[in-house]
């Protein structure tokens, strides 16, 4: 049953997801020529509330619900591997129109081609796995 | 009320319900990033008999592969109890730069030529499909987490590697979007 809060969190994403079209890959062509406020509206009031939401669970010292502190975690120090992943990355993002959580937001809406970004996807990843070590971090 | 969710969702609300998901996920002593799911799929499927990096305990990803089935199961209320009969409002300029491209826009969240059933009769289109699904899957494991990862909860605690990973993100996307799609359809 501790699961349960977890389903009903992503299907709360799943249809927030669908319902402001940022599963669209006309959505994500629009933004990528600058040519709507819409995809930059969804991110920017994400980041901004975000932002401001950390600052006040740090300030407050928060607790999750197992009674620790939270804790966010630093990413590692590097340039290399988020500019050139995060490069890799885009190219992908703008082709297919959809990043990881939109994939699988696509293949409930019944757009079933997206299982074929998704096994593409999951390729990509085992291949990261397979020569992580041969690449610059 | 349920004629009011049924409308397209404005970006605020939207923005709003991220924000709120990556917080309740702290809450629940969680932390959002969807692309990990792919990895654990990895592993899942046997993997990490073979390699180092999907050799872990996929049970502590349990949760996150409950919120994706979450996101898939969202995904099938929005397309039917939810859905909206409005065709979505993208802007003229991007129709018509599409149309150079020879897409055209179906008033859908997807064009039917590319993920629709013309796809079957293609082989370039699932070439295309699976050569971009590779390349998401790719890079955000080699940059260490995607846009939920990253610009969301990342940016959100103020981490330079993820203003990084972003700053690529639309390097890549920009490159795609103005240089290589013309080259490929």
């Amino acid at each position: 049953m501790k699961g349960v809060k977890f389903i009903l969190t992503g299907i709360l994403f799943g249809i927030v997801m669908a319902k402001s079209e940022a599963i669209s890959w006309y959505r994500i062509q629009e933004m990528f020529r600058f040519q709507s406020f819409h995809m930059y509206g969804i991110i920017g009031t994400a980041v901004i509330l975000g932002m401001l939401a950390v600052y006040l669970i740090k300030k407050t010292k928060l607790r999750n619900i197992q009674g620790q502190p939270i804790v966010l975690h630093d990413k590692d120090k590097s340039w290399s591997r988020y500019l050139i992943g995060g490069s890799i990355f885009g190219l992908g993002w703008a082709l297919t129109g959809a990043c990881p959580g939109p994939m699988f937001v696509n293949i409930g809406y019944g757009y079933w081609a997206m299982i074929i970004v998704v096994l593409g996807a999951l390729s990509g990843t085992y291949l990261y796995g397979i020569i992580k070590n041969k690449l610059p971090h | 009320m349920l004629e009011l969710l049924r409308q397209p969702w404005p970006w605020y609300t939207s923005g709003a319900a991220i924000a709120f998901i990556m917080v309740l996920l702290l809450i629940f002593g969680k932390s959002f990033g969807f692309s990990s799911n792919l990895r654990t799929l990895c592993t899942l499927a046997g993997a990490g008999k073979r390699h180092q990096f999907f050799d872990f305990d996929w049970k502590t990803q349990k949760w996150n592969l409950l919120f994706l089935l979450g996101a898939v199961l969202g995904g099938v209320i929005a397309a039917t109890l939810l859905k909206s009969e409005i065709p979505m409002a993208l802007s003229q300029s991007t129709i018509d730069d599409l149309a150079k491209l020879n897409i055209i826009f179906d008033g859908q969240l997807n064009p039917s030529q590319l993920f629709g059933y013309q796809l079957i009769s293609s082989s370039k289109g699932i070439v295309i499909l699976l050569a971009g699904g590779a390349l998401v899957g790719f890079g955000s494991r080699y940059a260490g987490g995607c846009t939920s990862g990253h610009a969301i909860s990342g940016l959100s605690n103020l981490q330079l590697p993820s203003l990084l990973a972003v700053i690529g993100f639309f390097t890549g996307g920009l490159v795609m979007t103005h240089f290589l799609l013309p080259l490929i359809f």
